[in-house]
């Protein structure tokens, strides 16, 4: 529900770093999203058509790497995947005293970038 | 031609895209606002507890009778209190002892469903924090978004009413995830209805073992003395951040 604010942040992360490269447009926002981060892909791809349309990333893509849950259970030492993100116990032993490895991420990797002046492939003769 | 190639080989092309490093967090920027909240608060030794639960879980009724009883332990007390459009909320606190700033979110597109740290902020600028022991902040209701986003509490509680049934902690584990401590609220209504209150307990424990669950009817005040005690142990204290001495 959140997925507009959401975009706004992902918006100015990727300004800051495009000034860095003066000269270059973006063509895709690679993310990682943990599971465990109510997150909905469609509705966030849709608010940063919203968010982009008219600016300087009108145009670019988000492409959202989804991490799998992982657990470490303090109880028996395994660390297992959770089957669903409802059933945070552990999936050996079933104990509740766990840590959450991996699920909670939410982050901007990276861009893939290209420069301005480039000719791009199709107006190539 | 005939030369073997990838189909994204665009030869004579130097380049394709280039792949610039950022590792930025999302909310990195609203964990920062926060962070500024918590220390603004500790410095004045003021505790801060978000409360947040779904519409109608009985958020405000139950901060009318905490703000009464907390004026009774001159405790003196903030309340930030989020709302989509109107004043209805802010109306109802307003006349019981304690300072109350609203935040309506209708700004956004239709209205934020969440607060985040730097309306908090905001709000927290309004208050004159140093007469102040606690601030009570009053999310949203949503059982979604307010999870996301720290708003620079030092603890979270959740308003649960009995007539969401017992699953919501399997739906929402995030929220549920979130919280110290969930007030399971409208226990007066139990007799009338199908609710387990094992199999809730059961499912809370699934997601949060370690959340604190306390059974009370905001209407007939059954259990509140717990709650309160919770948020103000012993006369006139409040259990909270270092400065107060």
């Amino acid at each position: 529900m959140h997925e507009l604010s959401l975009c706004c942040s992902i918006y100015d992360i990727v300004g800051r770093a495009l000034a860095l490269r003066p000269g270059h447009s973006v063509e895709a926002v690679n993310l990682q999203v943990g599971q465990l981060r109510q997150v909905v892909p469609e509705s966030l791809e849709f608010c940063w058509g919203m968010v982009t349309q008219d600016s300087p990333l009108a145009g670019s893509r988000l492409v959202i790497d989804q991490v799998p849950v992982v657990l470490d259970c303090l109880s028996c030492g395994e660390s297992t995947t959770a089957a669903d993100v409802f059933m945070l116990t552990c999936g050996s032993c079933g104990g509740g005293t766990i840590t959450v490895r991996t699920g909670e991420e939410f982050m901007v990797t990276s861009l893939d970038v290209v420069a301005d002046d480039v000719v791009a492939p199709s107006e190539r003769s | 031609m005939g030369r073997f190639h990838r189909h994204d080989d665009l030869s004579g092309y130097a380049t394709g895209p280039d792949r610039v490093i950022v590792l930025e967090r999302i909310f990195g920027e609203n964990d920062r606002a926060a962070a500024a909240n918590r220390r603004a608060l500790d410095e004045h030794g003021i505790r801060c507890v978000n409360l947040m639960s779904s519409p109608g879980a009985g958020k405000t009724t139950l901060l009318v009778h905490t703000l009464r009883e907390l004026a009774s332990r001159n405790i003196r007390v903030g309340v930030v209190e989020g709302d989509i459009e109107t004043s209805i909320d802010a109306d109802r606190l307003t006349g019981l002892g304690a300072q109350v700033v609203l935040l309506n979110t209708g700004a956004g597109f239709g209205g934020e469903c969440h607060l985040d740290a730097p309306m908090v902020a905001r709000a927290l600028g309004q208050l004159d924090l140093a007469g102040l022991d606690l601030v009570l902040v009053e999310n949203v209701g949503n059982l979604v978004c307010p999870a996301e986003f720290d708003v620079g509490a030092h603890d979270s509680v959740m308003v649960y009413a009995i007539t969401e049934g017992e699953e919501k902690p399997l739906k929402y584990p995030v929220m549920f995830r979130s919280v110290s401590v969930v007030l399971i609220n409208k226990m007066d209504l139990l007799p009338h209805l199908d609710f387990d209150l094992d199999l809730f307990r059961h499912n809370v424990a699934q997601v949060n073992p370690h959340a604190r669950l306390i059974e009370l009817s905001a209407r007939t005040g059954d259990g509140l003395a717990a709650w309160h005690d919770w948020l103000a142990p012993g006369p006139g204290g409040v259990r909270g951040p270092p400065g107060r001495g």
